[in-house]
Formats: structure tokens, sequence, C-alpha cells
């Protein structure tokens, strides 16, 4: 597999949220609108790739029944750190994702990469699938946060653009899981044409 | 791949990261902590000079009162020529999905000068519209001994989030238990001294 290709496939062919459907709390629960998706995809994609180049150097010398609580630590310390270090510098973005951040230790793309690719490649090549899983995650909250921002709110990106409330159901859980599920059936049309 | 597991080197493995872990972790909350502290303080003066009235100059260090058993953090501020101007109370009223903390500014009137979430944890969409300005606007100068601080469903004076009555009934009930503290503290007698002085508690002064 190419270099390039470890990024691309977190977009569409292992794409996290609608091909693997890893990480779904996180993903229902943030996106009521595009941009706290977005801002979910990003600080996953921090610690993923963090998280991706630690394990992979170190899973050579961790025994094989105690690697799971290992990388638990690992993830857990990565996302206090980017908390401790968002709440100093950075409060006002601490203040929109605050929220998020503790959810990224139970995110089980993280665990999951970890354990999937991480601990059996090389740190380069671990970056490069952190990076595309990441991206892969991202775009998808995005474009579930902004589906789910139009309908219900009535707003683009946070630019209303039509007056008064939208489908409020659609802000809540049932309108998450009604969207994620026919975004799924549309991406799964369309990326099997393709391998047609 | 990884090594043959052994009761000793998952021991000495597990130990051996949790140290660097919580070393790492320790190292980086001592070097943000003052930060963080700088960050939360700086919120909480912005919040208060915002809430107040213009003339505010200085703002005196918190101080608290007990009011029907519960205790309530709030600053005085003075003007220029050390006049009271107003006061910043801080109530937690309990909405759809927990306490909404909000700084509730009075002159020394008793009016509401301003009114601002500190923290709130509604329903994105519904009920954390109350941090707009389309809510929350509606009660700069509102008279809570002229008009009633309640949902206009209720009776009161006060437009309702739409399809959010649990959390507009909360956030005007915080702020009547605002006005109320606001009355409690016109009546220690300490604060009288301090020229903050509530008409209707005169008979209180001796």
């Amino acid at each position: 597999m190419g270099k390039f290709q470890l990024i691309t496939k977190g977009l569409i062919k292992e794409n996290p949220t609608f091909v693997l459907l890893l990480g779904m709390c996180p993903t229902l629960a943030t996106t009521t609108s595009a941009i706290n998706g977005m801002s979910m995809g990003l600080a996953t994609t921090f610690v993923l790739i963090l998280s991706n180049i630690v394990i992979s150097a170190i899973a050579a010398y961790i025994p094989d029944k105690v690697r799971i609580p290992s990388y638990i630590v690992v993830i857990a310390t990565f996302v206090t750190l980017l908390q401790f270090v968002m709440q100093a510098y950075v409060p006002d973005i601490y203040e929109t994702l605050g929220l998020f951040i503790p959810l990224i230790v139970v995110n089980c793309i993280v665990l999951g990469r970890a354990e999937a690719f991480a601990n059996k490649n090389s740190v380069g090549d671990s970056a490069l699938d952190g990076i595309g899983i990441g991206l892969g995650f991202t775009c998808s909250l995005t474009v579930l946060g902004l589906v789910r921002e139009i309908l219900g709110s009535g707003s683009a990106f946070g630019f209303k653009f039509i007056e008064g409330d939208g489908i409020l159901a659609f802000v809540l859980a049932p309108g998450a899981f009604l969207a994620l599920g026919y975004l799924i059936v549309i991406f799964r049309k369309l990326t099997t044409k393709k391998a047609e | 791949m990884a090594v043959q597991s052994s009761f000793k080197n998952m021991t000495i493995c597990l130990l051996a990261i949790c140290l660097v872990c919580s070393g790492l972790l320790a190292g980086v909350y001592a070097l943000t902590a003052e930060p963080i502290a700088a960050a939360a303080a700086a919120k909480n003066e912005a919040a208060i000079k915002e809430v107040l009235p213009e003339t505010a100059v200085t703002i005196e260090e918190e101080r608290t009162v007990d009011f029907e058993g519960a205790s309530y953090a709030y600053n005085l501020a003075y003007d220029e020529q050390g006049n009271t101007v107003g006061c910043a109370i801080n109530v937690s009223p309990v909405g759809f999905g927990g306490p909404i903390v909000i700084k509730v500014g009075f002159d020394v009137n008793g009016v509401i000068c301003n009114t601002k979430v500190l923290s709130q944890a509604e329903t994105p969409g519904l009920g954390a519209k109350c941090v707009e300005p389309a809510f929350s606007e509606q009660f700069k100068g509102f008279d809570p001994a002229h008009k009633n601080l309640a949902v206009k469903k209720d009776g009161g004076d006060v437009d309702a989030i739409t399809a959010s009555t649990i959390t507009s009934r909360a956030y005007t009930d915080g702020l009547a238990l605002a006005a109320k503290v606001f009355q409690a503290i016109g009546q220690t007698p300490m604060l009288l001294n301090d020229t903050l002085v509530i008409p209707s508690e005169v008979e209180e002064t001796k």
C-alpha cells in the first residue's frame, strides 16, 4: 500500500463513520451543528495521530496480555494533556470544545486504530494512518453536523439562511440517528458504484 | 510483534507506563495551573464588567451572602468617586440538563442591568439558545419591582425560548432568586454603610 493511500483510505474505503461504523457515541452526540462536528473531528484527529505514533513505537515492548490497558493509559494521558493545554492557552476554543474532549478517551476509533494498525506498523505509517482516519472522521462529522444544522436550525456553519426554527427533531437525538442512517445509505450507494 | 507475557514483565510494563504518564501529567498540570486560574479569573472579571453599569470602575473582591439556607457569591462595584453603582450576583438554577450558572448584574435601585450565562448544559439548538442575545436582551433594564419575573405562559412578562419552556423557566426563576438575594444583601448593615440602599428596606437600617 502506498503512502498516499494510507491517507486516502481513511476518507472513503475505511471511513470510520460511514464504513467501519466506529465512534458512534461522539458522532451522534456532538454533531448538532457543522462547527461542533468539525471541532470534535479535529480534536480526535490530534489525539489519534499522537497515540498512533507513541503506540507504534512502544508496541514491541509491551507484553501481549496488558496491551489494551497500556494503550488506554497512553490515550487518556494525551487527552488530559490536550485538555490542560487548551484550557490554559486557548480558553475560548476550550469553552466550545470542553464538553467533547473527555469523550475522546472512550472513542473506539482511537483504540481501534491502535489495536488494528499502530501496533503492527512502523511509526511513520501509523502517523499517516492517524492523519487519514482522523480526516475521514472530521469530514464525516462535519457533513453530518451540516445536514442536521440545515434541517434542524435552518443555518449552515452558524450562518442563518432561514428565519425561525427548522425541524427541531434533527437537533435532538432521534434526528441524529435518522440523518446518520440516510447518510450511510447515500455513502454506500456512491462508493459501491465506484467499485464496479 | 509483542513479547511473551509473564507476571513479571506485565507488572513492570504497566508500572513503567503509568509512572511515565502520571509524571508527564503532573508536570503539565504544574505548568498550566497558573494560566488556567488566570484565564478563569479574567473570564469572571469580564463577565462582572459585562453585567454591571458602564460607570463601574473598581470591582470589589468576591463576598458571599446567606439567603434561605444557601450561600451566594457576589461582587460590589464602585464608580470613580467611590459610590456603589451595582452588584453582580451568581445564581445557578437547575435547567433541563443541569445547573445553569448565571451572573446577574443589578444597579443600586435593584433594576437588572444585564445577565450572562457562565456555564450551562442545555440541549444544543433548543435550551442552549438561552445564551443568545435574542433571549437575554429582554432582561436589560428589567425592573423586578414593577414587572413579573416569570415566563408569559405562567402569567409573567418574559418571552420564553421556543420549545424550551423548562430552560426559560429555570433562567427566569434564577433571576427572581437573584433579585431576592439582592434585597437580602441590602439588608446587611455592613453594606448599608457602602450606600447600597434599597428604599423598601429603610426600616431595617438601625
